[in-house]
């Protein structure tokens, strides 16, 4: 079954649910916003998502995690785009385990995983380097040297690369940028000298980082695993992270749609609710469908990415290109529904506009996908 | 419950069983829908393979895997009735048979229908026997459907049915009719209409075909002058016929939802690349077109796992019961899309209308006959409703 959450993933979801919408409001984002937070999330909340077992669930058992899968990340993904819950969950967590996971050697992964499950280490993936996703053009260039190997370039939109402990830094050690080989993940601690940290405050408030490497010299085991993987592991950590940031968009799409729902039954002009208009019901039950179209591709390519399967590429494109354009549908009728009401920043419309745009850009929008899912078909 | 080894064995027998009886010539696509095999005392076999494939499977009960073997049904779980499902695909099977009966009637005679209806409509649609049309549009009756006027004179045991259907499709082809009749005209709009079945060669009935912007004629007027018609063909209560009307109107939106997942031999995209060529680097040379079709290609994909995935929700009792409308807007709004973009990839080629290149205009046939998904069995806008008030639970005007 793809399509139907265990007696398991239910309970998840309903812990995940009554946590965050507790812990984790919407009102905590306006909070962080309004006292122009450094961190740009809690760390006290950090600490109950420990707790929660949140942080170590892609951390295979062996290595202190819960073992759980993509489905259950998603599960969890979906409340904290209820609640615009801000955290390196997704950079840490999701993508960066997945990055180690797929990439680094079993002594490697026995050192870095356990601090990343506990919610001691934050990591993050660095990958693009140009304000469009291109994650074949890198030209960040790691070359070898006597003792290990020397990065130099920069990284852009680096989600929490401001307060990550470790960087994990995509970088070319052969060929040119277009090549899709010649890639090669580095573990890179922020404090090392030559890694330059600007702080971005982005539109939805959640923080990223522009990173400069400037003959930033390591040790010969900060590559993760070795040369000829590197590409094959970000992609897999790229997919983990396109598919937790669709499962982020619907629902988020989901509890636009609950407001704006809501808006239509109760708000009235000329004597009538505005939900009695033909013209906002078929707009209403149109956007239902597409986010009815979001969660069939977000359930499957969860489900795919957990079965390992070698399709897994196309559901995941499908996945991140349909809820993008869902979110996005979801957002502008809920503002234009809201009215002018909708315009202020009294009311949360636009806070979930700003992220649902964030979540659209990070990892590819929704044409980089439907050109990766044309290229995959052959065409 | 089966469990998974008892299904697997299932499996293996089923496809040995296909293999084995499924004839070579019934194992490719269906160019057209007048290449399904729609049975009924008419019908003359397009060949001997369509006839073999037909009696093979309905012995079995597998025209109607699911419907109780007393039937003329298989008998099969839903989960069985997947396997056999996936089986007859991966091996290229084609339906045996396609029938109003199996799609519409048939839930409905179930869910509503006297044992005695039972036992006799039942078995005749599973073997293919008998050929049904449905009788539910008039003339100003189309979106506004319970505002029907043909009407069913009380005779003691019988009705004298009057009045005239439209959009009734292959009423020329039909053996039988089920049809929507006003019986009580003192009641009110929805509740004096009544579900009657009776045979198209009974005295009084005529039909005309109407001729389409296709060219074709799939859809005919259906007049009735003093047609009797039997009580005990009555389904449901008299004037309880929405009820039955609605139900099966639910599975003829699952029924036209399916051809937004008509499969293609291949992709769209690899389709229109064949037509419009490809550039250097192997992409479609029309960049414009080449990103709309993809753009389609996605949201086909996510319509295909919404089907999938209403079939688990449906087995777990978790679907909502007007989900269908989903499916079939939609399903029918995709498949107009798809047709557009073939005409687009086509270009000139694909607006020849005489010709043999062309196989006597068969895209632009095709392409011309999926304007009307979005109007029959309920229009786009009819869905929307549906959706705003039984799913979003809009307020009503």
């Amino acid at each position: 079954m793809s399509f139907v959450l265990t007696e398991e993933q239910t309970l998840l979801r309903d812990s995940a649910r009554v946590f965050l919408a507790e812990k984790a409001p919407v009102v905590e984002l306006r909070r962080l916003r309004d006292t122009h937070d450094a961190t740009g999330f809690s760390r006290s909340l950090w600490q109950s998502f420990v707790e929660m077992g949140f942080t170590g669930m892609l951390v295979p058992e062996a290595h202190g995690g819960l073992g759980l899968g993509h489905v259950e990340v998603g599960v969890v993904m979906q409340e904290i785009g209820r609640n615009l819950t801000a955290s390196p969950f997704f950079a840490s967590s999701v993508v960066a385990v997945s990055a180690i996971v797929h990439s680094a050697s079993p002594a490697q992964q026995a050192s870095l995983l356990p601090p990343l499950a506990r919610g001691e280490r934050i990591a993050t993936l660095a990958v693009d380097e140009t304000s469009k996703h291109r994650p074949d053009q890198i030209a960040l260039r790691a070359t070898r040297t006597e003792r290990g190997w020397q990065l130099s370039g920069q990284k852009t939109f680096v989600l929490d690369g401001h307060v990550a402990d470790w960087l994990i830094v995509a970088a070319r050690t052969t060929g040119t940028p277009g090549d899709e080989q010649g890639i090669a993940l580095f573990l890179v601690a922020r404090a090392t000298p030559g890694v330059e940290v600007e702080r971005v405050v982005m539109v939805d408030t959640h923080h990223t980082a522009r990173i400069r490497f400037d003959k930033v010299t390591l040790d010969a085991d900060a590559l993760l695993g070795d040369t000829k993987d590197g590409a094959v592991a970000m992609r897999a950590a790229l997919d983990a992270g396109r598919v937790a940031a669709a499962a982020e968009m619907l629902g988020l799409a989901d509890e636009v749609f609950a407001r704006t729902l809501a808006q239509l039954k109760e708000r009235k002009q000329f004597e009538r609710r505005i939900g009695e208009f033909q013209a906002l019901q078929h707009r209403a039950a149109m956007l239902y469908c597409d986010i009815e179209l979001a969660r069939a591709a977000v359930m499957f390519a969860s489900s795919q990415l957990d079965a390992r399967s070698n399709d897994a590429w196309t559901a995941v494109a499908v996945a991140k290109a349909r809820a993008g354009s869902s979110v996005n549908r979801a957002v502008q009728e809920g503002v234009q529904m809201y009215g002018g009401m909708g315009m202020t920043d009294e009311l949360d419309l636009g806070l979930f506009m700003k992220r649902a745009r964030l979540l659209q850009e990070l990892f590819g929008d929704a044409a980089f996908h439907a050109d990766r899912l044309a290229l995959l078909r052959q065409y | 419950m089966p469990t998974s080894s008892d299904l697997e064995t299932f499996r293996q027998q089923t496809r040995a069983w296909l293999e084995a009886n499924c004839p070579a010539a019934m194992r490719k696509p269906i160019p057209t829908e007048d290449d399904l095999c729609w049975g009924g005392r008419n019908w003359t076999f397009a060949s001997e393979a369509q006839r073999q494939w037909l009696e093979r499977m309905a012995a079995r009960g597998w025209t109607v895997p699911t419907w109780p073997r007393n039937y003329g049904g298989g008998g099969l779980s839903a989960d069985e009735a997947t396997v056999l499902a996936q089986e007859m695909r991966a091996l290229g099977c084609r339906p045996p048979l396609a029938s109003f009966g199996i799609w519409m009637l048939g839930p409905a005679l179930l869910k509503f229908g006297t044992e005695a209806q039972k036992r006799e409509f039942l078995p005749k649609i599973a073997s293919g026997a008998i050929r049904w049309c449905q009788g539910y549009s008039e003339p100003n009756a189309g979106s506004d459907l319970a505002s029907l006027q043909t009407r069913a004179e009380d005779r003691g045991d019988h009705y004298i049915v009057n009045g005239q259907k439209i959009w009734t499709s292959y009423a020329d082809k039909a053996d039988w009719i089920f049809c929507l009749v006003r019986s009580e005209s003192e009641a009110k709009k929805h509740t004096g209409i009544s579900f009657v079945l009776f045979d198209m060669a009974s005295p009084g009935v005529t039909t005309k075909p109407i001729l389409l912007i296709s060219g074709k004629s799939p859809f005919c007027e259906t007049f009735f002058d003093n047609v009797r018609v039997e009580k005990k063909n009555l389904v449901g209560t008299p004037g309880g016929g929405w009820e039955v009307a609605k139900y099966l109107l639910t599975h003829e939106r699952e029924m036209i939802s399916a051809i937004g997942d008509r499969a293609l031999p291949k992709p769209l995209g690899q389709e229109a690349a064949e037509l419009v060529g490809t550039d250097e680097d192997g992409r479609l040379a029309d960049p414009l077109l080449r990103a709309q079709i993809a753009e389609f290609e996605v949201d086909e994909a996510a319509f295909r796992l919404m089907l999938e995935r209403l079939g688990e929700l449906s087995k777990a009792r978790q679907a909502h019961p007007a989900y269908s409308s989903v499916l079939k807007y939609y399903g029918a709004e995709l498949n107009k899309r798809r047709h557009e973009l073939l005409i687009s990839a086509g270009g000139s080629d694909a607006l020849e209308w005489e010709s043999e290149r062309s196989s006597h205009g068969a895209a632009a046939r095709a392409w011309l006959r999926t304007k009307g998904n979005s109007i029959e069995g309920g229009t786009s806008e009819i869905q929307l409703n549906v959706i705003a008030r039984r799913i979003l639970d809009l307020p009503g005007s």
